[in-house]
């Protein structure tokens, strides 16, 4: 099943990543071919077979409930592009209501 | 102009089918995956750190507190607890979320498959409980502009003081057979999971404050079909009433619609308080893809049997069945239990009697008179400035006759006025009763001797006359008299 | 006059000479910072260098140095840090536009731990764009050179800190490897490169790429020199749940142990063979031989799954990699591009996006994204991570009769810059041989062995169980003496100085 420049523009979307036309165009035949080149784990991946999420067997690593110092606001606030009243500003969000 | 359908009609020809999706927030003191306080009210972004933040390179580690409080609210949920689970990360992009991404529980939450059951006007209905979850909550947005709202807002303001703070998040099943009570079934169910939240202690569970946030999902389905409805999911349902105004608003709203001809929309909607309606929001035609897969930097959570158990032990009694207790031990009815959990008095009239109270009076106290004082003061009985223990006090003083009901009501007044406790307010008024014979035989030789007539006729046998004398007395000791005992004297005198 | 011998010392000499008063810590930064300034323009190694902050640091050791304190087996040398490591006193850009000048409010536990044991942070070194690459060609702030032939890559992600090291610009680096970003480089710079076991050294404050793979290492010139910079870094973190809480192996006893007799080493038959250079070959073979002869018990054995290992990885690596960087939105910290009061967030984050990341990082997201999206998550995510199931299986089996696994680091010596930038499949075969262990978790490491035909630098990849990470430097330390006797020194001494160079060997 080969990707599209129309795909690319969808996933884009979900990445919030804007790209150009001509982008998506290029970038289509290239990941077409890597993921064909990756095709071949699913003739592997039988049902039996658990899915590994972590290199390591652990479990249960927890932290006490105990206050830690948190950053000054001024600190928090040091890399932001904007900010306004001890809080980082941004752009007006559109698309949903709240 | 939304049309909507009379409430009878549209249970005439359909079922509802409700869902409810409850985020609890956890009362730990600091947040699901880092140290950084929980208070509600800092200074903005004052509680923050490069975990909360999602500052590149921060990874989180999991709250014990948050992992022991969830699996107490799955058990008194009489959930199953997994005994292995991953966390997940749920993709989606908002400025609210630091990582752009919510740690939360998708295939393996750690609660699942409980139920709870619900007493609505004498009906017994059963909650399936689908499953309680652990995730964390959002930074808090401020919309700058001419409105306050987002259309119209230039820009937003964020404070992520909150970012990070652990939810629970309980999700039902859907609710059938509910019919005409669906609204209030739901209303029963979220004030019993406040209840269970503040018997478990593991959340303040402040409506007012976000600490227990509601979103309900609404269907209906003609008489009779197999299949449910389309439904709309109501977020913002952000009080005990909401819930219900919600409910009923989305049921006539969807009964028009459809009984029209016309078919419901899979969305979210927003209930507005003030017109009790709900309004469309964003829409879900195109269903989000969050690209769900377990967080690989938090490890499984894999609470061992015995840990489950030791944390059994410490379940509170379950609401219903402690209201059945209590309604045995203060020999209350049906009706009297209403009453008792509609002004929320439960807690006070236990400790009370605790104290020593008896139950009677106890009861009296809290639902009578301190509870229209709250209502006056529109507060909840809990806040006023009164304990357990000064009613449990001036019930002792009635016992033991040194206050009549009267004189106990000007001490309550008292201590509700900071005079002190209900002894200070006592001494301080001067209220006690006149216990001094002397005092009260003077007094009652005086209206013998005022009410002559009234006298003979209590000396005919009229005992009935009585009264206008006990009254006399009384108003003369300005009410610091013992009824009975007065009545004891004149009949001395006069028998 | 500072001794231009200090240079090419090894730094655990350099400790030595430090500890013994010979040479001061604030002498032997200048020395480096000196080297710096000559090759830098040439390397382009370093992406940031803090002169001051360095000497301030070296003075401070001395000082305490002088006035008695007890000091770490390192105090007093200086050390070179990738740029994915969080610095408070540094900008963290990850060679990426996106984090242009973002200082960050905190340390990096290793960064922690490398002030405390009294190293002197030099300047932050290149990388490709997010340690996406195996080049360091992707990053934004142009190529690193490898000082054995500027016209060749340094290898990547790490190339900066490979460079830094093998062009004598510092002793020592710390470097991350997800697909073999720190072995990788190490094997075509000639220098060594040790992944650790995952979980062995905290994550804490470096700049995740792929948070399943991502395991931070030491980078040095000499195996011992490794395996003590290995001891500074390793240990429990409690602010890394994926930390392993367990003692650490002895691994600079290890590095001078010098004996390989009865071990049982594994020579992974699936590695190797075509796609793989001659002389590639040669040097792996010659070094299998040189095992045999020292007492090793040599034993081939197959690992069927490593031959899906590689397109396993190039699924679960950007699914995570789409969710990692998600973070970098425009709106709390780094660039904002797009915001003229016409643009809502939405936009303004994808606008930024689209400005701020370069063509391999949009290349891996759209590929996450692509992967675990509804309806083709089992399809490709799920399926990979069954693979790295059975990659990791295969490991098992082979550690059941064998102490370590061989093979070559990577297929080939170092390419030429730009040979592979329009090629990402030839370019993504770099990492091999190297992708396994990090889909398995175990412990890896690359080790010079000699050079090709052309001169350019070959390595080893030893492979040990998890937690067994002194067996790599067991094999290393004994490796690196036979090696450098019938050398007559160390394989750097083989490369041609770069003109401007101020290092020297005694």
């Amino acid at each position: 099943m080969a990707l599209t420049a129309d795909d690319v523009a969808r996933l884009a979307g979900l990445a919030r990543l804007h790209l150009t036309e001509a982008e998506c165009a290029e970038l289509a035949p290239e990941l077409d071919i890597i993921l064909s080149s990756v095709d071949q784990v699913a003739a592997v991946a039988r049902d039996d077979i658990p899915m590994m999420t972590h290199a390591l067997p652990l479990t249960n690593v927890m932290r006490d409930d105990v206050v830690t110092p948190s950053l000054t606001p001024e600190q928090a606030l040091s890399g932001a592009p904007a900010t306004e009243d001890g809080r980082f500003r941004v752009p007006q969000i559109l698309g949903e209501d709240a | 102009m939304t049309e909507i359908l009379d409430y009878d009609d549209v249970l005439e020809s359909f079922d509802p089918a409700i869902g409810l999706e409850v985020h609890v927030e956890l009362s730990t003191a600091s947040k699901m995956f880092c140290g950084c306080s929980t208070t509600f009210g800092a200074e903005p972004n004052s509680q923050t750190c490069p975990v909360c933040l999602g500052l590149p390179g921060s990874l989180p580690v999991v709250n014990a507190k948050a992992v022991e409080s969830a699996i107490r609210i799955g058990l008194a949920l009489n959930c199953q607890i997994a005994p292995w689970g991953r966390f997940a990360r749920k993709n989606y992009f908002y400025p609210d979320m630091t990582k752009n991404f919510q740690t939360s529980q998708y295939d393996e939450p750690i609660a699942h498959d409980g139920w709870v059951d619900l007493e609505v006007e004498g009906e017994m209905f059963r909650i399936e409980v689908e499953r309680a979850h652990m995730e964390e909550d959002a930074g808090k947005l401020t919309h700058v502009g001419t409105s306050g709202r987002i259309h119209g807002a230039e820009y937003s303001l964020l404070d992520y003081n909150r970012a990070g703070t652990p939810l629970i998040e309980i999700v039902t099943r859907p609710i059938l057979g509910t019919g005409a009570k669906a609204p209030q079934v739901a209303k029963a169910y979220v004030s019993h999971l406040r209840d269970l939240m503040r018997a478990l202690k593991v959340s303040d569970v402040r409506m007012e404050h976000g600490s227990l946030r509601c979103d309900a999902n609404i269907s209906l389905a003609h008489k009779g079909a197999q299949e449910l409805g389309i439904r709309t999911e109501t977020k913002n349902v952000n009080s005990l009433r909401s819930v219900e105004r919600a409910i009923t608003f989305e049921m006539r709203r969807q009964g028009a619609l459809l009984l029209d001809g016309g078919r419901v929309k899979q969305e979210t909607r927003h209930f507005d308080e003030a017109t009790g309606t709900t309004r469309s929001g964003r829409s879900k035609e195109e269903a989000q893809d969050y690209r769900y897969f377990a967080e690989p930097d938090l490890v499984p959570i894999a609470p061992s049997a015995e840990w489950i158990e030791e944390l059994r032990a410490t379940l509170p009694e379950q609401p219903v069945a402690r209201r059945k207790r209590l309604a045995t031990e203060w020999d209350a009815d049906e009706l009297a239990m209403r009453d008792i959990v509609a002004v929320g008095a439960m807690d006070m009239i236990e400790e009370t009697v605790a104290a020593g109270a008896p139950p009677q009076a106890a009861r009296k106290w809290w639902v009578g008179e301190l509870a229209r004082r709250a209502n006056e003061g529109g507060v909840e009985l809990e806040e006023l400035p009164i304990t357990p223990r000064d009613v449990a006090e001036v019930c002792a003083l009635v016992v033991s006759g040194e206050l009549n009901d009267k004189l106990a009501r000007q001490v309550f007044e008292g201590v509700l006025a900071g005079e002190g406790s209900a002894r200070e307010v006592v001494d301080a008024r001067g209220l006690a009763i006149v216990s001094d014979d002397g005092a009260l035989k003077e007094a009652v030789d005086k209206a013998i001797a005022a009410n002559p007539d009234v006298a003979a006729r209590i000396r005919d046998g009229k005992h009935q006359a009585i009264g206008a004398l006990i009254g006399q007395v009384m108003k003369a000791m300005r009410g610091q008299a013992d009824a009975g005992r007065v009545r004891e004297l004149v009949l001395e005198e006069l028998g | 006059m500072t001794d231009a011998t200090l240079l090419t010392k090894p730094a655990h000499e350099l400790a030595a000479m430090l500890r013994a008063g010979e040479i001061t810590s604030e002498e032997l930064t200048r020395a480096h910072l000196e080297q710096i300034e000559a090759l830098n323009p040439t390397l382009n190694a370093f992406l940031a260098v803090d002169a001051d902050g360095a000497l301030a640091t070296a003075r401070a050791i001395d000082a305490r140095r002088a006035a008695g304190e007890e000091l770490g087996p390192l105090a007093g040398v200086p050390i070179a840090v990738k740029d994915n490591f969080c610095t408070r006193d540094l900008p963290t850009t990850c060679g990426s536009r996106m984090l242009e000048g973002w200082v960050p409010p905190y340390d990096a536990t290793i960064i922690t731990r490398l002030r405390d044991a009294g190293l002197v942070i030099l300047g932050k070194t290149n990388m490709d764009e997010f340690a996406m690459g195996s080049s360091t060609e992707t990053s934004a702030f142009g190529p690193t050179r490898n000082p054995w032939d500027i016209d060749r890559i340094p290898g990547g992600s790490g190339g900066g800190s490979s460079a830094a090291v093998a062009g004598f610009l510092a002793p020592l680096a710390v470097g991350s490897d997800t697909g073999g970003s720190i072995r990788q480089p190490g094997a075509v710079t000639g220098t060594v490169g040790v992944k650790p076991t995952y979980g062995g050294v905290s994550r804490f404050g470096v700049v995740a790429m792929a948070s399943s793979l991502d395991q931070p290492g030491p980078v040095a010139r000499t195996v011992l020199d490794a395996a003590l910079l290995h001891e500074v870094m390793a240990g429990h973190d409690p602010r890394d749940s994926t930390s392993i809480d367990r003692p650490v192996p002895a691994l600079a006893d290890a590095a001078r142990l010098r004996d390989v007799r009865g071990m049982r080493v594994g020579v992974v038959k699936e590695l190797g063979g075509e796609g793989y250079d001659v002389a590639v070959e040669a040097r792996f073979l010659e070094a299998v031989e040189l095992l045999k002869e020292a007492g090793a018990e040599v034993i081939e054995v197959s690992c069927p799954h490593f031959t899906y290992a590689l397109s396993a990885y190039y699924l679960i690596h950007p699914a995570e990699v789409s969710s990692n960087l998600a973070r970098f939105d425009a709106m709390r910290y780094g660039m904002r591009c797009g915001d003229d009061g016409t643009n809502g967030a939405e936009a303004v984050t994808s606008i930024t996006r689209g400005e701020g990341f370069g063509r391999e990082v949009k290349r891996r997201l759209i590929i996450g994204t692509h992967a675990l999206s509804s309806g083709y998550h089992d399809q490709y995510y799920g399926s990979a991570q069954k693979v790295r199931t059975l990659v990791a299986r295969d490991f098992d089996a082979a550690f059941e009769l064998c102490d370590v696994l061989v093979s070559p680091t990577t297929p080939t010596v170092a390419f030429k810059l730009g040979e592979r930038m329009n090629d990402p499949l030839a370019m993504y075969k770099a990492d091999l041989c190297t992708i396994p262990s990090n889909l398995a978790g175990n412990a890896s490491a690359s080790f010079p062995v000699g050079v090709s035909d052309e001169g350019l630098p070959i390595g080893l990849q030893v492979m040990a169980p998890p937690l067994a990470d002194d067996r790599l430097y067991r094999i290393g330390g004994w490796l690196e003496a036979v090696l450098e006797e019938t050398w007559g020194g160390p394989l750097l001494q083989q490369m041609k100085p770069l003109p401007e160079t101020k290092a020297v060997f005694a």
